[in-house]
């Protein structure tokens, strides 16, 4: 045709789309990859070594237990808890459906702050039940089930809000089909809803415990930051800070930081490796 | 297997989608749901699939009350509009599966299922594509899947949700012929909803028209298009002129129209007169605005004096060259005269 450059029509001019990108990228790197950086070098200052020694002191090693403990609970219960509430809000009609998907995403507008407060005032020593708790001599508050408590409330939406859209997507014409050719309810979601959406759970878990593992606020407030007990690796970071023990803290938050990162890698590994039929759609 | 609904109703919150509707389906027939958008003839559909149930009548399959069976015992073929194939299973897959999902003795041997596959490949003609998946077809490959997969249970009513809906017109044609054929070579009895009357009359062997919920009419596509039961049939099945007019003393008439009405009552009454009801030379003088022609057929629209639209249709001989510009008389052969 002509010589004029081939532009889509959607397309903006060439130097404007230049300025966007380089607007992103410095965006990106002043806000995410320096202090990522930043996090990494500060632990590498005075050499591997003292890092690694860091990371190996018993409390900082008990520390990375009770993370890796905690999410080991949570990402399985919001697992399944956000697959039942996405296939009830997605496939099903029933009165007060509208409250469900408000509550599902409180989590998301309530300060992490609050959540922890809330369970302090159920299950402390002053709360609700705290007489009764320690009548029976169990312990929740500044214990692991408090802290499973509100990482689970914290990490509530992720599976849920990931699956909900892609199920409405989807609709319940396949679920039907599958009823009509007489698949029991159970077998239909095996056999047709559940392969439907594995990526978008597996998306969604992912994320689910790459916050389940950072989560700071509601954590702070039913932990009570015992050493060596009830410290998760980020109120433990927060003490080494405290304490000025730099080189400490940035060690642990390094490690934090290559645990959200496998994450992500693998998250994009994930995407890059799922099969046409979902990508294409149907 | 023979269907009977009697007086079935049904509600959603308050909009009642079906009323009291009763219809017997005789065995091996293949019989339209003919209505628009609204009119209850897919809810009626899914009610008689198991899909959804009634809040009052019954549906027997022969002696059989069904009406709150679950889809599963009734073995349905249910056919659904946007296919609905499950799009993480091949073909093959998709077919087998209503045997796969059997339990204990029921279920067929793999060799069986595999058989079974092969068989409905070959009646849908599909038979090199087993290992494709779903998103890999063309619309009009994927509604053959559905109809083998629908197929595959032996099932004792076979019935399809808009089956042509989202097909283009070619590939809408020839599966319409197709289905005709599975139909006559399976005989199962077979059930098909659709707003395209022209679909229900070329295929179907009785046509049931809805409309708010109801059923309107229920005959053979000769009977509903040339003996509509009331004002609304006449004028959704076929063409026709819909002109307002008033009986009195047996005649119905309307500005130059007259048509004897000898058995309907004084009043404003609704006169359908379908394009190939007039004949040349009669007394309604008309002004030729355009004139088209369709094959061996030139359709002539015009205006008379006193303002009425009318569209007649004649073969090229009769229309003998009339274009817009020349004037030509009409005279009505037959009409459909309801009261209003």
């Amino acid at each position: 045709m002509s010589d004029h450059p081939h532009r889509l029509a959607h397309e903006d001019a060439p130097w404007l789309k230049a300025v966007v990108l380089t607007v992103v990228a410095a965006f990106l790197v002043l806000v995410l990859l320096l202090p990522m950086a930043v996090v990494f070098v500060e632990a590498l200052r005075k050499g591997l070594d003292p890092a690694l020694e860091a990371i190996r002191t018993p409390d900082a090693q008990a520390a990375i237990k009770l993370t890796l403990i905690t999410a080991a609970i949570t990402v399985p219960f919001n697992a399944v808890f956000g697959v039942c509430a996405a296939w009830a809000v997605a496939k099903h009609r029933f009165p007060g459906k509208a409250l469900l998907i408000t509550l599902i995403d409180l989590p998301f507008s309530v300060s992490p702050v609050v959540a922890g407060l809330i369970y302090v005032l159920i299950f402390g020593a002053q709360g609700w039940f705290g007489e009764w708790l320690l009548d029976h001599d169990i312990k929740i508050i500044f214990a692991l089930p408090g802290i499973v408590l509100a990482t689970i409330f914290v990490t509530f939406p992720f599976v849920a809000r990931e699956l909900i859209p892609l199920m409405q997507e989807q609709g319940v014409d396949e679920e039907e089909a599958a009823v009509s050719m007489g698949a029991s309810g159970l077998r239909t979601f095996w056999s047709v809803t559940a392969p439907n959406i594995r990526w978008g759970l597996l998306y969604g878990v992912l994320l689910c415990n790459a916050r389940a593992m950072g989560e700071f606020g509601a954590v702070s407030v039913v932990s009570g930051h015992i050493r060596g007990l009830t410290n998760t690796m980020p109120l433990h970071i927060e003490i080494l800070y405290n304490e000025y023990d730099f080189v400490g803290a940035f060690s642990v938050a390094a490690l934090l930081c290559l645990l959200a990162v496998v994450t992500l890698v693998l998250k994009t590994l994930l995407e890059i490796a799922q099969p046409p039929s979902r990508r294409v759609g149907h | 297997m023979t269907i009977s609904i009697r007086s079935v109703a049904k509600t959603f919150g308050r909009f009642p989608a079906l009323n009291h509707v009763s219809l017997e389906i005789a065995d091996g027939e293949l019989l339209a749901l003919l209505g628009p958008s609204g009119s209850g003839k897919t809810t009626l559909l899914r009610a008689i699939a198991g899909l959804e149930f009634p809040n009052e009548g019954q549906i027997f399959f022969g002696d059989q009350d069904m009406t709150y069976a679950s889809a599963a015992a009734r073995r349905v073929g249910f056919v659904f509009q946007q296919y609905a194939l499950f799009r993480h299973m091949s073909v093959a897959k998709n077919i087998a599966f209503g045997l796969d999902v059997r339990k204990g003795r029921a279920k067929p041997s793999k060799a069986e299922i595999a058989a079974k596959v092969d068989e409905l490949l070959g009646l849908v003609e599909l038979s090199d594509l087993g290992k494709r998946y779903p998103n890999q077809l063309s619309g009009g490959q994927r509604q053959r899947v559905a109809l083998a997969r629908a197929l595959a249970v032996d099932p004792s009513v076979l019935l399809l949700d808009e089956p042509f809906g989202a097909l283009d017109a070619t590939v809408r044609k020839s599966l319409r012929k197709e289905v005709r054929r599975i139909h006559d070579a399976t005989g199962v009895t077979t059930i098909f909803v659709t707003h395209d009357q022209e679909e229900a009359l070329e295929l179907a062997d009785r046509v049931a028209i809805l409309k708010d919920g109801k059923i309107q009419q229920v005959g053979t596509p000769r009977q509903v298009h040339d003996e509509p039961a009331d004002a609304f049939v006449a004028g959704f099945v076929g063409e026709a002129n819909r002109i307002e007019g008033t009986v009195a003393a047996g005649r119905f008439s309307a500005g130059e129209v007259t048509i004897a009405a000898p058995d309907r009552p004084d009043g404003p009454a609704i006169a359908f007169v379908r394009p190939h009801q007039f004949v040349k030379g009669g007394a309604i003088p008309l002004a030729v605005r355009r004139a088209t022609h369709q094959g061996p057929l030139v359709r002539i629209e015009g205006e008379t004096a006193s303002g009425l639209w009318l569209e007649a249709a004649f073969s090229r001989d009769q229309a003998n060259g009339a274009g817009p510009g020349d004037a030509i008389n009409l005279g009505i052969e037959r009409a459909h005269i309801f009261s209003a």
